[in-house]
């Protein structure tokens, strides 16, 4: 199993990991059966993604694209935030091996999930703004 | 406290021992001759290769022209089970039992045959990672044509009740293969006094390099050739021997099943150690019987991590381990032996195999015990899944 430099960097030192009280919007995704679960928690202030912290249960590249994709966010306004997608995340740890790209699907899902989130404790209806969150296959 | 480098994870792969590989070197520039070839020089490859035939012979209690060297564990399984299945099948005996938690050399090996015409029984295992005898032996039929049960388990390191087993394949007339790559050096073997028809060993598990292993064939039974070409290996096995890694193999399994007992003695306290520290932390569990196992082998379920993210912090503090986790398999399910077990999917993800032998000292044992519960502890700090455990609720 190849690792880039990045992601055994972005795992060992995980950039905003943790939780935040009074979180705008908070997102989970995945299930332990498979072994990996995110949990993205978003600070929101006139759009812009002011703060993003993130729990994470999986392997190493679980956490690296959790922790990378907290990066790609933060001071980013909704808009951004709802264009990243998972190459980009990819693409920013440098690569993964194959049989962990669907890590960064999960960062991606997790993004859009605590967004539909904020949404619906705004009284907006998620949908037409942040799309289907899918969750991953069982 | 200072990074040390503890390599625990012996069940994968060892080090090649400085005896075996100087015992090996001279055959690369030296003693380079074709042991096919008539004059001295290939004459005397000839004999080495003879030489640790009989050692391997010699450490299993079998008899030099019963084993035939191979290139792996795993073309031993393969070659001993589609061999016996393709023998026994002009027989119109297309049954063949098995374990579910064997090896995947074993476990693919009968779902080919599967998918060729053959029936495959996988005989259930208890909580404790034990095959019960009699569930082979109630598995047994008229057209039974092979049963295999590896002689311990791979990644919880239990014991099986070979004995008894070769025993009632001896009574209903069942050719007995053990998978044996695991045991080979760990506990006492003798195919004669065990009633074992046909073992496999690797090599690399014991020292010896990669790419080298062995398949004992008792007398009488038959076997069809796998590699059709010289006369390398009594005709079964052609191709030029790879002298070098058969004379690494004599050595290493002469040392390896040397002094089994002693080296045992220093092993077992040491794991038991280790195994009683890391179950002090809350939400662990020991997987496998905790006595009928290899004495090097500790197999933990740590609850609310994941085994990939446990064996890269390991990684950092240089501690060489193992795990069950999907992810470390490349599916999203866990080890089928954990399953097999009965571990719930979430739990199998968080399991950490040590391996060790007596190179990993006490000190080293204290150091292993510094290190899981920092790196569980953080592993945990960051995880939902154990933010939801402790909160008492469900993650399922």
């Amino acid at each position: 199993m190849m690792y880039s430099e990045k992601v055994l960097d972005h795992f060992s030192n995980p950039r905003n990991v943790g939780e935040i009280e009074n979180a705008d919007g908070v997102g989970e995704i995945g299930n332990a059966k498979c072994g990996d679960i995110m949990k993205m928690y978003l600070k929101i202030d006139n759009n812009v993604i002011t703060d993003a912290k993130f729990k994470t249960f999986g392997c190493g590249a679980a956490v690296a694209t959790s922790s990378m994709a907290t990066e790609l966010i933060k001071g980013k306004s909704i808009d951004d935030a709802l264009k990243l997608t998972n190459d980009a995340v990819v693409e920013a740890l440098d690569g993964l091996p194959a049989v962990k790209i669907h890590c960064s699907v999960l960062a991606e899902q997790a993004v859009r999930s605590a967004l539909s989130d904020y949404y619906t404790r705004q009284g907006i209806d998620p949908l037409p703004i942040v799309g289907e969150i899918k969750m991953p296959e069982e | 406290m200072e990074k040390r480098f503890i390599y625990a994870d012996n069940s994968a792969t060892t080090a090649v021992s400085e005896e075996v590989l100087n015992a090996m070197l001279p055959y690369f520039t030296k003693a380079y001759g074709n042991p096919s070839s008539i004059y001295k020089l290939g004459r005397d490859a000839q004999k080495d290769i003879e030489n640790a035939r009989e050692k391997v012979a010699r450490a299993i209690g079998a008899e030099p022209r019963e084993i035939f060297f191979t290139s792996c564990g795993s073309e031993s399984d393969n070659w001993a089970i589609k061999g016996i299945a393709e023998n026994m099948a002009k027989k119109g005996k297309k049954h063949i039992i098995t374990s579910v938690f064997e090896h995947h050399a074993v476990l693919h090996t009968c779902e080919y045959l599967e998918k060729h015409g053959y029936e495959v029984t996988y005989i259930p295992v208890s909580e404790d990672g034990l095959v019960n005898p009699e569930d082979v032996k109630n598995a047994i039929r008229d057209d039974t044509a092979l049963v295999t049960i590896m002689y311990a388990n791979n990644e919880i390191g239990t014991i099986q009740p070979i004995e008894e087993i070769a025993q009632i394949c001896k009574e209903k007339k069942v050719i007995f293969h053990t998978d044996a790559v695991q045991a080979v050096g760990h506990v006492e073997i003798d195919v004669k006094k065990q009633g074992i028809d046909m073992l496999s060993l690797s090599g690399h598990k014991i020292h010896a390099q990669k790419g080298i292993g062995a398949l004992y064939v008792r007398k009488g039974i038959a076997l069809p050739n796998l590699i059709h070409g010289g006369g390398q290996e009594r005709n079964k096995r052609a191709g030029t021997e790879n002298v070098p890694a058969i004379v690494g193999l004599g050595v290493a399994i002469e040392n390896a099943v040397k002094d089994i007992q002693r080296k045992n003695e220093i092993i077992t306290p040491r794991r038991n150690r280790l195994i009683d520290g890391i179950l002090k932390l809350p939400y662990t569990r020991l997987n496998g019987d905790r006595d009928k196992r290899l004495a090097g082998n500790l197999n933990i379920s740590i609850e609310g991590i994941e085994g990939e993210s446990l064996l890269l912090m390991l990684d950092m503090y240089g501690i060489c381990a193992s795990s069950g986790s999907a992810c470390t398999s490349g599916s999203l399910d866990p080890s089928h032996v954990l399953l097999a077990i009965g571990l719930k999917h979430e739990i199998a993800h968080g399991s950490l195999r040590l391996s060790i032998e007596e190179d990993v000292t006490d000190d080293d044992v204290d150091y292993i015990l510094d290190v899981i519960p920092k790196v569980v502890e953080r592993l945990r700090s960051m995880s939902p899944v154990w933010e939801k455990m402790m909160k008492g609720e469900s993650y399922e």
